[in-house]
């Protein structure tokens, strides 16, 4: 059974910053750059409370893709991906609840747990949201070139 | 409505162009979005971007495409910075070799333009209507929250207590050097006082909010805009009123254990005056604030109010000439305090009519104005000094007047970005803490030398 392709799986750990895509309700791509969080089974992000539009656009339609494309973002990489797959947002403790991915959150923003830590300077912002993706699809550019076919892997089918 | 201005499609395709390239983005026939960088050629003029079709992939020419710039500096071992980002909405002309998009719509963020606080600010709808949608999926509410010693930090704004015991323990210290002390009603005092500036500053966030002052502001720092619990949804506006009324009414039986047992007619008009220039700060009818008096108000209440207070409970209501000049400069750099923290504030200000001294004068008048009284601050003390009315040691207080100098020129580089300004605003709070503890040192100096050498004269003249 295929899973994500190890240099997909790659930048993912490596990105400090990705594409989430959303639909809205007229049937329109939303983008947002966000850090995406691998466990080596979901991406995750999260979402304050204050930016929460995209957790609505969520909830209606699960559909997402997850992009990465700068190479600033993964140390000078240049191949790029797209990761299609079902979000769930996660919302049962908006307070601590998305604490559990902080570890892997620090590893790519270590200054985050000091921002946590003064919380009470900006409260709502660490009034956060989990978004779980699962992965469904994959589009990958070895060269990161728009010229080039991507190579596709279905997650849970033989590679294509 | 988003929290950032839609932009129109030709100001979308004008950042667009600034990017090194572009994520087109679409929804392909399974329903999933889909996204390929690329490297469009931006025209404005025309309102196009045009890029080569991507190999392996079918751009829809029926259905929304989007382009996306983005950009982030990483800070290694740190984060990150130079967030911005854009995306252009429109419908694709799709060619055997190349599509071209027609900008119809627009959104980005760009935090050179809009800060990262003021963009959370402007976010608050959205997070007060996330938090609805969820207590209604659960049919009980839900809030955000803080742990209770944030909460009571945030709420009381505890730390501008500095602004109450200045001119309390100052009056205490100047009624010792004449002969008069007791150590409880000293403690009661400071106590009392305290209660007072608490029930001020939360009713202060009461009277903002139904005013919709508190509301009006997206530009908060750590020194202006309230204290934002009530616009963050952490404690009602109800729970806030009660918390002002505990305030006062505590303040109220200090305040007449005070008058029972050091009572005197002075305290007793400095008291109700004290109340009523508290209570009156924001609330109707008197809305001091809201008529440009808020200034006086302050260096009143913070100013003689506080440390005549402090020196009659001690004295037993005599009165002298030497409390009063000394409060002279702690209610002007009080003041100052407030007259720079509403320099960020006065368009929201502006907005539901507090008509502060930063909304009717200009940026020149206001800045004249901070150095003009940062300066009788400094000459009260002087002159108090050679006229023999305050000790010599309180000259001890002119060795701030540095920070007067660095807060002056701070204001005018930084007078329209409250975020710059808040260093400013920092050094201004720690010149009137700063002034204020020199000058309790200065009394400090004249009780040690009162006691080591009796007959040394430490007046001139």
């Amino acid at each position: 059974m295929a899973t994500i392709p190890a240099p997909v799986a790659e930048l993912l750990e490596r990105a400090l910053v990705a594409e989430l895509t959303v639909v809205d309700a007229a049937g329109r791509p939303v983008t947002y750059p966000l850090i995406p969080l691998y466990d080596g089974e979901h991406v995750y992000m999260t979402s304050s409370t204050l930016f929460s539009r995209k957790l609505e656009h969520i909830d209606a339609n699960p559909r997402v893709s997850v992009s990465i494309t700068d190479p600033v973002a993964v140390d000078g990489r240049l191949d790029r991906a797209t990761i299609q797959g079902d979000a769930r947002v996660i919302a049962e403790d908006p307070h601590g609840g998305w604490e559990r991915l902080l570890p892997i959150w620090e590893a790519k923003e270590p200054s985050i747990v000091l921002f946590l830590k003064a919380r009470v300077a900006l409260p709502l912002f660490f009034e956060r949201a989990l978004i779980e993706i699962t992965p469904r699809r994959v589009l990958y550019w070895a060269d990161g070139q728009a010229q080039t076919a991507p190579a596709v892997t279905v997650i849970g089918e033989e590679a294509a | 409505m988003r929290s950032t201005p839609e932009l129109d499609a030709r100001a979308g395709l004008t950042k667009l162009a600034g990017y090194p390239y572009q994520i087109a983005t679409w929804v392909d026939d399974t329903g999933y979005p889909v996204s390929v960088a690329v490297e469009a050629v931006v025209d404005p003029t025309t309102g196009t971007a045009t890029f080569a079709a991507p190999v392996g992939l079918v751009v829809p020419d029926d259905r929304d495409v989007s382009l996306t710039g983005t950009h982030i500096r990483p800070q290694p071992g740190y984060g990150y910075d130079e967030r911005r980002h854009v995306t252009v909405w429109g419908r694709a002309a799709v060619g055997e070799h190349a599509v071209t998009l027609t900008g119809r719509s627009a959104w980005g963020w760009d935090e050179a333009e809009v800060p990262f606080f003021e963009y959370s600010e402007r976010s608050l709808p959205q997070s007060r209507k996330y938090f609805d949608a969820l207590s209604a999926e659960r049919g009980t509410p839900v809030k955000p929250r803080l742990s209770f010693g944030f909460l009571t930090l945030r709420t009381t704004r505890l730390p501008f207590l500095t602004a109450t015991i200045v001119p309390v323990v100052l009056g205490i210290l100047i009624a010792a050097s004449h002969g008069s002390f007791d150590l409880v009603a000293a403690a009661l005092t400071i106590i009392g006082a305290s209660f007072v500036q608490l029930g001020l500053n939360v009713a202060n966030d009461v009277f903002d909010t139904v005013q919709g002052a508190d509301d009006a502001n997206v530009t908060p720092t750590q020194f202006s805009g309230g204290s934002r619990v009530i616009q963050y949804g952490l404690v009602t506006l109800r729970q806030m009123a009660t918390l002002a009324t505990v305030f006062y009414v505590l303040a109220g039986v200090i305040g007449l254990v005070l008058l029972a047992t050091h009572g005197s007619p002075a305290l007793l008009v400095i008291g109700v005056v004290g109340f009523i220039v508290s209570l009156g700060y924001t609330a109707p009818p008197l809305k001091f604030v809201y008529r440009g008096l808020g200034e006086i108000a302050v260096a009143l209440g913070f100013g003689p109010l506080m440390l005549l207070g402090a020196y009659v409970v001690q004295t037993g209501g005599a009165l002298a000439w030497e409390p009063f000049v000394a409060s002279i400069p702690v209610a002007l750099l009080v003041a100052l305090i407030l007259y720079v923290n509403e320099i960020p504030d006065r368009r929201g200000d502006a907005r539901v009519g507090k008509r502060t001294l930063p909304v009717r004068f200009s940026q020149t008048a206001v800045i004249t104005g901070y150095r003009v009284v940062a300066a009788a601050a400094f000459v009260a003390v002087v002159v108090g000094v050679v006229a023999g009315i305050l000790p010599v040691p309180t000259l001890l207080m002119l060795l701030t007047i540095p920070l007067a100098l660095q807060v002056s020129r701070g204001l005018e580089p930084n007078y329209d970005n409250p975020y710059g300004l808040m260093a400013v605003m920092g050094t201004n709070v720690q010149l009137h803490l700063r002034a204020g503890l020199l000058l309790l040192a200065g009394y400090v100096v004249v009780l040690i030398l009162g006691a080591v050498a009796p007959g040394l004269d430490l007046f001139v003249g």
